[in-house]
């Protein structure tokens, strides 16, 4: 049990240092993919551990919302890609003061 | 009747303001309204003094209480008045002599085209010393005492083009508040103690009062004197005022507010007589005064600067006799009338001497004037053998006197006034033969000539009072008018009968008439000042007024100086540094804390990453403990 | 518990690369590798249902689409080695290394208590309990979810809708365009050659030959040509086709008396 959870924290943390250091927005959206999967891999392990489904349940719904959250982000980013020709994040810096 | 004797006050007050105010219009007759003004407080301050005269001793006083000025609390002063012996003579004096100078003016300012405006000032200045005078109360005395600072301050700089004239008057309104500070502290102090600061209730209170109390009012009211009456160590100002006109020198700083000082102490004798160590200071700086006058007399070339310098000597002569108590203070307003009379009227023979000799003040270039202005010589001669003391003179009378009473209190003191007495008749013998006596040392272009009626009419009536005011002290008359209010002296015995010491002080006073005939007859008067180097080491201290200015320089305004430019500094680089600094720095504050402000979505996100993590440490916190 | 020994190490090695790969296209299958290990965990901890949706769902679809996008974007992009923001890379790992070491004492030491397992939730069939709970307690957040479905694809819609600039072309105004060129430069008329005629290659950068033997630049793709990935074999193919033809028995059916 405590082996799942520990590799769930792992990946969730593999998946934020990504988000910080990639620069492609693809890549960070992917790596924000793996941190959601991380989660849900938690989930499953509790269920497991309660004996009941709501942790399937919750998992489940993870998926759902992140198929609908890498639909229209990427529809983001590649409309982005049309204006102004780039994909790295580091481009979207109007806030600099 | 003597309810009335506001008006005294009031008619040179409205005067002034009414000629300052009527404007240009009244340049025709302006001067015409301030003389009268002047003349009918003349006319009232004889027809009050007769009244007085005929009352008995003791119901000589009439005070009189106009409106209550301050009414604070426990803080209480009335716009008193209070006319009795002493008041009384002087406002003869003040008016009499001031309404002459007055005329004299008249003359003497003719070609001024601000001549109106002087009459105002004279007439506020009359104003302000009859308040100062008559004051029942030391607040009102102290605002008759600014009032005569104001009027003298607008008077010596009365030629403002000059700027001589300008620093002159400024100079001395400063020295003169030095002054005031102790006239102030005074009267706050009496408050604190008497809770008033009525005269009659002060001078009732004083002989129950501490030793500590009594001597420090003492010492305060000294320094307000000493301020107003140019005593050691505050006269510096005296000679530079002579920049004014001279009927300002002859009326302020001869006759009337110079002596304002001796009348302050005279008024509170139940304070010195309550403080030996008070009196003995009043008496230094008497002694002082006198011989430093004395010596700056004889060493200066400028006729109104001589005179100056014989004032602050007089004065001198007075402050002593008024710090020898009861036994000296009716002889020191003796003197003061005195003085009044043969100082004004010298002074204005020096005006008239000027006017003949175009406005030239150094004596080196006058010479052989009696043949040229003889009424201006015979006056000003009258008004001489007044002040050396020569009998049957006033002031023979009034300094015999002094003399006579300092040696009844301490040797020393009556040897100090004897020697100021040969002194003096030294510089003033100087002074005649260096302006009629001595040959013709005229320079181009001036014609001397007699003054006008309107100027020598003043002359010859100071001259007759200065020949006749001896008989004031007909019967110890004056003594005995003044006794109600300054007390009753005992007799000393001296160690030699009176005629003796009469004799002795006649001596003095030859030597030095023929000491300064002998040094000036001798050998030709140079015609121009020589230098410093070639003259003694007394004429040369004498010349720069025994260094006082010096003194006052190095003592008091450069560290002042030193002091405000310091502050300067500190507020400047202190508190401007200060709030700029803070502004600078938050300015720097803000230009650091907006770097994190990057614009980078990925910084953004380690911040909260960051965040997180430490979010997660308190729950490892939280677990562990 | 060997299905999880044997798949976590390859999972953080895939999640390691996929953080660290040069190019976005082994990213994204790093990323598939970790996803398809973790459908088969799902399925060891008692999970079916899961599994296979996490394969069909994520693994299929959403993965797919990231590839997509990817082409359509510059699959050849690489970031590049530099950092551009000071600290950030050293910061971020030592966040992580702290984050990550936190987590994993202070969470992962909270859990505890025996496993109950899920056999007995199961014991209708995973679907089924699924179905029950889906159904039943979560049927709002179901709904809702739909809902949410809907809309994101109408935004995707909209935000990857692009307004035609320029009218659309129908066939007779590009048949009048062929013309009119034709007319004005002598351009051929017709439609491009196709690739790799000869009979010997059939590939789409085999250019075409001409009848003395000159391969055709315009019959291959442009992206071929400017990628410079032309096949260049046509001549020497046809000098041996020829040599066959004519060398056989002397006398081919090109060239030689017959």
């Amino acid at each position: 049990m405590n082996e799942y959870i520990t590799l769930s924290l792992i990946l969730f943390t593999i998946g934020a240092v990504g988000v910080l250091v990639r620069r492609n927005a693809i890549i960070v959206f992917m790596c924000i993919e793996l941190m959601l999967n991380a989660t849900n891999l938690a989930f499953v392990s509790f269920s497991r551990q309660h004996g009941n489904l709501d942790g399937q349940v919750a998992a489940f719904f993870v998926m759902v919302v992140a198929a609908a959250e890498v639909v229209v982000g990427l529809s983001i980013i590649v409309s982005i890609y049309r204006a102004r020709r780039t994909t790295s994040v580091d481009d979207s810096n109007l806030l600099k003061s | 009747m003597l309810d009335l004797q506001w008006l005294l006050i009031a008619i040179p007050l409205a005067s002034g303001a009414l000629l300052l105010v009527w404007g240009k219009e009244s340049d025709r007759f302006g001067h015409l309204i301030g003389t009268a003004a002047s003349a009918a407080s003349f006319v009232l301050g004889v027809i009050f003094f007769i009244n007085l005269l005929g009352k008995d001793g003791e119901d000589r006083s009439h005070a009189v209480s106009l409106f209550t000025w301050i009414d604070a609390g426990t803080f209480h002063v009335e716009m008193s008045f209070v006319y009795d012996q002493l008041s009384a003579l002087f406002v003869l004096l003040i008016t009499g002599v001031g309404t002459l100078i007055h005329v004299y003016s008249i003359g003497y300012m003719e070609h001024d085209e601000r001549r109106r405006r002087f009459f105002a000032f004279l007439n506020i200045f009359i104003a302000a010393m009859l308040t100062l005078v008559l004051a029942g109360d030391y607040l009102v005395l102290f605002l008759g005492w600014e009032g005569v600072g104001l009027a003298s301050y607008l008077l010596i700089g009365f030629w403002q083009h000059k700027p001589s004239a300008a620093a002159a008057a400024k100079k001395a309104f400063v020295v003169n508040r030095v002054g005031d500070i102790g006239m102030a502290l005074a009267i706050m102090l009496m408050f604190a103690q008497f809770g008033t600061s009525a005269i009659a209730a002060v001078n009732a209170a004083a002989p129950g009062a501490t030793d500590t109390v009594t001597t420090s009012l003492g010492l305060l009211l000294l320094l307000g004197a000493c301020g107003k009456s140019a005593q050691v160590p505050l006269q510096s100002w005296l000679l530079d005022a002579m920049e004014g006109p001279t009927p300002v020198s002859a009326l302020i700083h001869a006759a009337t507010m110079v002596t304002a000082g001796v009348y302050l102490v005279v008024r509170s004798n139940a304070i010195f007589d309550a403080s030996e160590a008070a009196r003995t200071a009043v008496i230094v700086v008497g002694l002082v005064t006198l011989l430093a006058g004395a010596w700056i007399g004889c060493a200066k070339d400028d006729i109104k600067k001589a005179l100056a310098g014989s004032t602050m000597s007089q004065i001198g002569y007075m402050m002593l006799a008024a710090g020898l108590g009861p036994a000296g203070y009716a002889f020191a307003i003796f003197h003061l009338i005195t003085h009044g009379f043969f100082k004004a009227n010298m002074f204005l023979g020096a005006g008239s001497v000027m006017h003949g000799m175009d406005d030239d003040v150094d004596m080196r270039h006058y010479g052989g004037l009696r043949t040229m202005m003889p009424v201006t010589f015979v006056t000003f001669g009258l008004g001489y053998l007044a002040i050396i003391g020569v009998p049957p003179f006033a002031g023979f009378w009034s300094k015999d006197k002094i003399i006579e009473a300092a040696f009844g209190q301490n040797f020393w003191v009556g040897a100090g006034a004897l020697l100021g007495a040969g002194v003096t008749a030294f510089y003033m013998t100087r002074l005649m033969i260096m302006t009629f006596l001595s040959e013709k040392r005229w320079r181009e272009d001036v014609h001397p000539h007699e003054s006008p009626r309107v100027m020598t009419w003043p002359l010859i009536g100071l001259a007759a009072l200065s020949a006749l005011g001896g008989i004031l002290l007909l019967g110890d008359w004056i003594v005995e008018w003044l006794e109600p209010v300054v007390g009753h002296a005992e007799h000393h015995e001296l160690a030699v009968p009176a005629i003796v010491l009469t004799l002795i002080i006649t001596a003095v006073v030859a030597l030095g008439v023929a000491g300064a005939a002998l040094f000036y007859r001798r050998e030709p008067i140079a015609a121009e000042t020589p230098a410093d180097s070639s003259v003694s080491l007394l004429a040369r201290a004498g010349r720069h007024e025994l260094y006082g200015n010096e003194l006052n320089e190095a003592v008091v305004v450069r560290p002042t100086r030193h002091l405000t430019r310091f502050l300067v500094w500190l507020d400047g680089m202190g508190i401007d540094g200060f709030v700029t600094g803070l502004a600078d720095r938050l300015g720097d504050t803000s230009q650091f804390l907006r770097k994190p402000q990057t614009g980078y979505v990925r910084s953004y996100a380690l911040t909260m990453f960051a965040g997180v993590a430490i979010v997660v440490l308190c729950l490892l916190a939280v677990t562990l403990a | 518990m060997t299905p999880f020994w044997i798949l976590a190490p390859v999972m953080v090695i895939a999640a390691l690369g996929l953080i660290f790969a040069r190019k976005a296209v082994h990213a994204a299958l790093a990323l598939a590798v970790v996803m398809i290990s973790l459908a088969v965990l799902y399925a060891a901890q008692g999970a079916p249902f899961l599994f296979a949706v996490q394969i069909i769902v994520y693994t299929g679809a959403i993965m797919m689409l990231f590839l997509f996008v990817l082409m359509l974007v510059g699959v050849d992009s690489s970031d590049a080695v530099r950092e551009t923001i000071a600290g950030q890379r050293f910061f971020a790992a030592v966040i992580g290394l702290v984050f990550g070491i936190t987590a994993v004492i202070a969470i992962g030491q909270t859990v505890s208590g025996a496993v109950v397992g899920l056999t007995d939730a199961n014991e209708n069939g995973n679907p089924y309990g699924l179905a029950e709970l889906l159904f039943g307690k979560y049927v709002l957040a179901f709904e809702f979810t739909s809902a949410l479905l809907i809309t994101a694809a109408l935004g995707a819609m909209v935000l990857a809708h692009k307004e035609r600039l320029t009218p659309r072309h129908s066939q007779a105004d590009i048949a009048a365009r062929r013309m009119r060129e034709y007319a004005e430069s002598g351009r051929h008329p017709g439609p491009l050659p196709t690739p790799g005629v000869f009979a010997r290659h059939n590939a789409v950068d085999t250019p075409a030959l001409l009848p003395d033997g000159t391969p055709l630049e315009s019959s291959i793709s442009q992206s071929i040509v400017d990628r410079g990935q032309v096949r260049s074999e046509g001549r020497e193919a046809v000098e041996s086709v020829l040599q066959d033809l004519e060398g056989e028995d002397g006398s081919g059916t090109l060239g030689g008396e017959k």
